[in-house]
C-alpha cells in the first residue's frame, strides 16, 4: 500500500513536470522573440549608457561621462529637452479638450453619427508619410493654399509655418493633435456609453442643468479613463520623433529637434551608440516616472 | 399653455441640435479637407496645383498622373515589399500572441506571474530606448537590410499578449475541463475551441498589427537600405525627396499609399472601433 502510494506521488509529480513542459511550448515562441528581441536590448542600452562606442572601436567604460556631458556641455541635448517638454506640454491638453468634447457630442443621439465617428478617426490610422506630404503642401509658406487663404483675409505677411523657427513646432503640434484626436475620442466615447444612465435621469429630476450634470455624473464617471489618456497622451508625445523627421527633419535650425531624434541622430548619424543610450535612458527614465504615476493614480481611481 | 411649453422646449431643442449639427460638419470639413484637396491636387496639371482660388473640381482631370507615378520609383516593389513584411508580421503575431496567451490565462506552471510581469514591464518601455542596441544586435546577427529581421522583431508585441489573454479569461474554464475529459490535448484545446471562439479579439489584432506594419516609417528607415528591400513608405518618401516639386504625382503616390488601410477601414470599422474601447476602458 505505502508502495502504491510511492507510485502515486510519483506519477503526480511526473504529471506536474509533464504539464509545465507543455505550458511553456505554448509560451516559448513568443518568450524567445520578446527575449531576443526586446529584453536583451533594453538591458545592453543600460550597459552602453556607460560607455563609449562607435561600433568599429572595442567598447570603452567611461563611467558617468555620457551624463555629464548630456547635462554640462551638450546644448543640443537641452534644446531637444526643452523642445520635447514644449511638444508634450502643448499637444497633451489640446489632444485632451478636443477628443473629449467631441466624445460628448458623439454620445448624442444624433443621425450620421458612424460617418462622423469614422471621418475623425481616420486620420489616425492614415499612414504619417502621405498625411505629412499633404499638411507641407497645404501649409507651404510661398505657395500653399492656407496662406492664400489668410492672404485673401487681408493678412500680409502669414506665418512662414515649417519654415520658420517660432511656427515650426506649431504647425507640428497641429498636425500630430488633428491626426491622433479620433483615437482619444474613441476611449472617451467607450466611458461614456459606460456611464449609467439611471445617473443622469435621477440628476435632472434633482434640478441639476447640463454643468452640473457634467460636473457631478459625467466627470466623476470618466476620471479613470481620462487619466489613463493623460498619461497615454504623455508617453506618446514623450517619445514620438518620426513626425519631425518627415515634416521638419528637426530644422529649421534644432527648432523642432526633439529627444528620441537627438538618440538617432547621435546613433545612426554620428554613431555615438554609448552617448546615444544615454539619451534614451534619461527618456526611459522621464516615461518610468509617467508609468509610476499610472500605477498609483490606477489604484486611487478605481473605484467602480 | 402647457402646449406653448413643450413647443417652446421643442423648439430649443431644434436649436440646439442645429448648433450640434453645424458643428459636427464643421470638424468633419476640417478632417476631410486635406484628403479632398490631396486627390483633387493629384488629378492637375502641375502648373495648376496651388492656384488660387483652389479650384476643388479640376476641369480637365490628370488621370495620367496615376499612370506616371509607378515609373518614377519602384512604387510597386514597394507594395510587394510592404505587403510581404505586413503578412508575415501579422500571422507570426496572431500565432505567437494566442499561443503564448493561452498559457498565461489558461494553464498553470512555475514562473508563470514572473514571466507575465516581465512582459506589464516591457510593454512601457518604448522602442526609441533600446532601437540602437538592437540594430547593433541585428547587425551581428547579420539581420540587417533584410526583410526577415523586421519581420523577427516585430513577431513579437506584449499588446497581443495582453489583448489575447484579457479575451480567454473571459472564456469559461469548464468548457476546457470537458474537453480534456474528452481527451482533447492543450494544442488541440487551443486550435479547436480557444481560437474559434476568439474570432473578435482575432480581428482586432490582425488589424492593429496591419495598420502597424503598413504605415511603419522609423523600423524601414533604419534597417532597410537597398532600394528593392524598400517599403511603400519609403518609396513614397524617396518620391517626396527626388520630385519635390513634382506636387500633383506626389500626392497621387500617398494617395496610392492610403488604399489598403482605408478598404480595410471602411469592412471593418467595428473592430477597429472594439479594439480602442476593450484596450482603452480598462485602464
Amino acid at each position: 500500500m505505502n508502495n502504491s502510494a510511492l507510485v502515486k506521488k510519483k506519477h503526480k509529480a511526473s504529471l506536474r513536470r509533464r504539464k509545465t513542459l507543455v505550458a511553456y511550448s505554448f509560451i516559448l515562441p513568443n518568450l524567445i522573440d520578446f527575449f531576443v528581441f526586446t529584453f536583451v536590448p533594453i538591458v545592453f542600452s543600460l550597459i552602453l549608457s556607460f560607455t563609449q562606442w562607435d561600433a568599429g572601436n572595442p567598447i570603452k567604460f567611461i563611467g558617468l561621462d555620457n551624463f555629464v556631458e548630456m547635462f554640462t556641455k551638450d546644448k543640443s541635448f537641452r534644446i531637444a529637452l526643452v523642445n520635447t517638454l514644449y511638444y508634450t506640454v502643448a499637444t497633451v491638453p489640446i489632444t485632451l479638450v478636443i477628443s473629449l468634447a467631441l466624445a460628448i457630442l458623439m454620445n448624442k443621439q444624433l443621425r450620421g453619427r458612424v460617418f462622423f465617428r469614422a471621418v475623425i478617426f481616420f486620420p489616425y490610422v492614415a499612414s504619417l508619410v502621405s498625411i505629412a506630404v499633404v499638411w507641407m503642401a497645404l501649409f507651404n509658406p510661398d505657395r500653399g493654399p492656407v496662406n492664400g487663404i489668410l492672404m485673401s483675409l487681408g493678412i500680409e505677411n502669414p506665418p512662414r509655418w515649417a519654415a520658420s523657427s517660432v511656427w515650426a513646432m506649431p504647425t507640428i503640434i497641429g498636425l500630430t493633435v488633428w491626426k491622433n484626436m479620433g483615437y482619444y475620442m474613441i476611449v472617451f466615447l467607450a466611458a461614456l456609453q459606460g456611464v449609467s444612465g439611471e445617473l443622469y435621469e435621477a440628476a435632472s429630476l434633482d434640478g441639476a442643468n447640463k454643468w452640473q450634470q457634467f460636473r457631478n455624473v459625467t466627470w466623476p464617471g470618466i476620471t479613470p479613463t481620462t487619466f489613463f489618456v493623460l498619461l497615454m497622451l504623455m508617453v506618446t508625445t514623450f517619445k514620438s520623433y518620426d513626425i519631425m523627421y518627415i515634416t521638419t527633419q528637426g530644422g529649421p535650425g534644432e527648432a523642432t529637434k526633439v529627444l528620441a531624434y537627438h538618440i538617432f541622430n547621435s546613433a545612426f548619424v554620428s554613431s555615438r551608440f554609448g552617448y546615444a543610450s544615454a539619451v534614451s535612458i534619461v527618456l526611459l527614465a522621464i516615461v518610468l516616472v509617467v508609468t509610476i504615476f499610472q500605477f498609483k493614480g490606477e489604484k486611487k481611481f478605481t473605484n467602480y | 399653455m402647457s402646449n406653448t411649453l413643450s413647443a417652446k422646449k421643442t423648439a430649443r431643442t431644434r436649436a440646439q441640435y442645429t448648433v450640434l449639427y453645424a458643428l459636427l460638419i464643421l470638424v468633419a470639413i476640417m478632417m476631410l479637407i486635406p484628403f479632398v484637396w490631396m486627390i483633387s491636387a493629384s488629378l492637375k496639371l502641375e502648373k495648376d496645383v496651388f492656384a488660387f482660388p483652389i479650384q476643388w473640381i479640376p476641369v480637365d482631370p490628370q488621370w495620367n498622373n496615376y499612370n506616371l507615378i509607378w515609373t518614377k520609383v519602384p512604387l510597386m516593389t514597394g507594395f510587394a515589399n510592404t505587403a510581404k513584411l505586413t503578412f508575415f508580421t501579422t500571422i507570426l503575431q496572431l500565432l505567437t500572441s494566442s499561443f503564448a496567451a493561452y498559457a498565461f490565462a489558461k494553464l498553470e506552471f512555475k514562473g508563470r506571474d514572473t514571466i507575465f510581469m516581465l512582459y506589464v514591464m516591457t510593454i512601457s518601455v518604448p522602442w526609441q530606448v533600446y532601437m540602437v542596441p538592437q540594430y547593433q544586435m541585428m547587425t551581428i546577427f547579420k539581420l540587417t537590410n533584410s526583410h526577415l529581421g523586421l519581420i523577427l522583431m516585430h513577431a513579437f508585441t506584449a499588446f497581443g499578449v495582453f489583448l489575447m489573454r484579457q479575451f480567454f479569461l473571459s472564456i469559461p474554464t469548464e468548457l476546457l475541463e470537458a474537453a480534456r475529459i474528452d481527451g482533447l490535448s492543450e494544442y488541440g484545446i487551443w486550435f479547436r475551441i480557444m481560437l474559434p471562439l476568439s474570432k473578435p479579439a482575432i480581428a482586432t489584432l490582425s488589424i492593429t498589427s496591419f495598420v502597424f506594419e503598413w504605415n511603419d516609417f522609423m523600423g524601414p528607415l533604419i534597417y532597410l537600405s537597398s532600394t528593392n528591400k524598400k517599403t511603400v513608405q519609403l518609396m513614397l518618401r524617396m518620391f517626396n525627396t527626388q520630385y519635390s516639386s513634382n506636387y500633383a504625382q506626389i500626392m497621387a503616390a500617398a494617395a496610392v499609399a492610403l488604399v489598403p488601410v482605408l478598404l480595410l477601414f471602411i469592412f471593418l470599422q467595428r473592430y477597429f472601433v472594439e479594439g480602442i474601447a476593450s484596450t482603452g476602458i480598462k485602464g
